[in-house]
């Protein structure tokens, strides 16, 4: 894809290519010398808006939209909080942003909080990248004493002051309200919307919670305008993604994609992931980090990466994180891998995800281990409708959509887990009378 | 400032063994102390913070910057330094799975076991260096320097299998790599 611009990766090869100087060297920070002198922040939020920018981390909603929704002049301090508790399975995009050009991530968190009229910012960084959080802090120092942050921003009067916070593992402050309720020291979870944090968020103030990439690509809007960013991709899913790409690939990474490429060529691609292991078919992909429905290979073959053609074929975009699968995996395994992460994130706030997720993990792990029952797979339908759609937050469904999913596009391979002979449904005891006296 | 955290501050406890009597002062603020560095660091996060509460975490990882882990008399140090109650420093230890109250030991070989990682080998690798230092899984060997430990996703998936130990990551591992790091850490010490 020579004719796509790098809009998020431009730098990520270039020797000390997170220093200050080799960011400058680049036209790093002219966007924000352009805001600062030449626009206001609202014609920055309409520059986003017209952009298409849609929110990178999962939920795809759009970006200018979103801060639109920022009441102005309510008294109160407005937030930015910059989302990189990137912990998705399968994802690890923001960590190259983060370690490669963090600076790209800082000018694009100053001129977002410039369009929302906000003078603090936090970026959330896991606890597990805690070099990251090394390296950002540093190129946070530094811009602090080149003068891009702090007070009197380039000598425009706007000031911004910019935290590095680092959490403390837990994949539910990736949630945005869970991550809202992390900094203000609570455990993370997850509050009910609405309201919605634009309006009710850190500290009660208005307070919009970006994804890392999703600020990356402002920068460059800026730059270059909205009509050049919806040159590339569709147009409804316009600009580029970046997406990481792992499993029994050749090449796996992460690279950047105009929205709307094959999701084969994103595998297969001699600029991507150059096609499977020798020896290893393509057996199934789930496009965008473990919380969405698989795709088949038949499915796999035939979707282009961007919002809306992924959402026809029952499936997300999502963070982007595409974990390809082969012909040597063993789906029921692969399930159970998955429901032990949900059932070990799940905050304990709300029964049915508390509860369920321990109960798919112990059933998937009991038809594994040959202890399962005939109504099995019944059962583990039963509890999913139990679960979607009936939480506080989407952790619930990001258990139940691939385990829907795995079970209904590989049914065979779970159906060979079931016990051989159908028993009676009636109730047959495996403890003796005496020992149930026990209890 | 919410009202919350203008208590009292609560007292260190003073019933266990007369041994601890030096960490016992009358000032609960006093019974640990940073070196120069992280009271500065300290300083900082309390002047930038916008509020007490939120400043629990990052002096968590003060505190485990300092000792290693959170040692007994730390969690409630801290409440007292900041002012805030006991049960909000233990709301964030006992949910954040990253703040140790045991020591975890010099070398904490963290092996990611999720998706990625597992269809990479990770079951192998973490079978291999329990076999090596003799040890189950979440335990410490003898020497009380090595503990293997299964975590999730770490955000290296298209590099696995891989493994955390202190901030470090090690990526693309095989048996022989990993045989390699654990020679060099015994030498090491």
């Amino acid at each position: 894809m020579a004719d796509c611009p790098k809009i998020l990766s431009a730098r990520f090869e270039e020797p000390d290519s997170h220093t200050l100087a080799v960011y400058e060297s680049h036209g790093g920070y002219t966007a924000l010398r352009k805001a600062l002198t030449e626009l206001d922040p609202d014609r920055v939020r309409e520059e986003v808006k017209s952009a298409g920018l849609r929110g990178r981390g999962g939920a795809g909603f759009p970006t200018g939209v979103k801060w639109g929704f920022v009441p102005q002049n309510t008294g109160k301090k407005v937030y930015l909080l910059v989302n990189s508790d990137e912990s998705e399975p399968g994802t690890f995009k923001d960590r190259y942003i983060l370690d490669y050009d963090p600076h790209l991530m800082i000018e694009g968190a100053i001129l977002s909080s410039f369009a929302i009229h906000s003078n603090d910012c936090f970026i959330y960084i896991r606890g597990e990248y805690g070099w990251l959080v090394d390296r950002v802090q540093a190129a946070v120092d530094e811009a602090y004493a080149k003068g891009y942050l702090g007070k009197n921003i380039l000598g425009s009067g706007y000031d911004l002051e910019m935290i590095v916070h680092k959490g403390a593992g837990a994949y539910i402050c990736g949630e945005e309200t869970g991550l809202i309720n992390s900094l203000e020291g609570r455990k993370g979870q997850p509050r009910i919307k609405p309201p919605f944090p634009a309006v009710v968020g850190f500290l009660d103030c208005p307070t919009i919670v970006n994804n890392v990439e999703t600020v990356a690509a402002v920068p460059w809007i800026v730059n270059h305008g909205a009509a050049e960013y919806r040159k590339v991709g569709t147009e409804k899913s316009p600009g580029t993604k970046l997406f990481s790409l792992s499993g029994p690939v050749k090449r796996p990474g992460v690279y950047e994609v105009p929205l709307g490429l094959p999701l084969e060529d994103l595998i297969f691609g001699e600029d991507y992931g150059q096609g499977m292991r020798d020896g290893i078919e393509l057996k199934a992909c789930i496009p965008g980090g473990s919380s969405v429905p698989i795709l088949t290979a038949e499915e796999t073959l035939d979707v282009n990466l961007d919002y809306e053609s992924l959402a026809e074929k029952g499936t997300m975009l999502g963070s982007g994180g595409c974990i390809v699968i082969g012909d040597d995996a063993n789906m029921p395994e692969l399930l159970k891998v998955l429901l032990r992460f949900y059932h070990h994130e799940s905050c304990g706030q709300c029964t049915p995800c508390r509860e369920g997720t321990g109960w798919l993990d112990e059933l998937v792990g009991r038809l594994i281990d040959g202890r399962g029952r005939p109504n099995d797979l019944e059962l583990i339908e039963k509890l999913c409708s139990g679960m979607a759609g009936l939480t506080i937050c989407v952790l619930s469904d990001a258990a139940v959509m691939p385990t829907r999913s795995f079970i209904q596009k590989f049914r065979a391979d779970f159906e060979a887990l079931l016990p051989r002979t159908q028993q009676p449904e009636a109730y047959v005891p495996t403890t003796s009378a005496a020992e149930l006296g026990r209890r | 400032m919410s009202e919350e955290h203008q208590d009292a501050v609560p007292e260190v406890d003073a019933s266990d063994a007369a041994a601890d009597a030096v960490a016992v002062t009358d000032d609960p603020t006093k019974a640990f102390s940073f070196s120069p560095e992280r009271e500065k660091k300290y300083e900082e996060i309390v002047r930038r913070y916008p509020t007490r509460l939120s400043a629990i975490m990052p002096m968590l990882w003060l505190c485990q910057d300092e000792w290693g882990w959170l040692k007994p008399g730390v969690p409630e140090w801290v409440a007292a330094r900041l002012e805030v109650p006991i049960s909000r420093v233990y709301e964030i230890i006992s949910f954040y799975t990253m703040y140790y109250t045991e020591n975890p030991g010099t070398y904490n070989l963290q092996v990611c076991r999720n998706i990625s990682c597992h269809m990479a080998g990770s079951g192998k690798i973490t079978k291999h260096l329990c076999k090596k230092l003799g040890v189950g899984l979440n335990e410490t060997d003898s020497e009380g320097r090595f503990r293997v430990e299964e975590v999730e996703c770490l955000g290296a998936c298209g590099m696995g299998p891989m493994m955390q130990v202190g901030k470090d990551f090690y990526e693309h591992l095989t048996e022989e790599k990993v045989d390699e790091l654990i020679e060099q850490w015994r030498r090491d010490g």
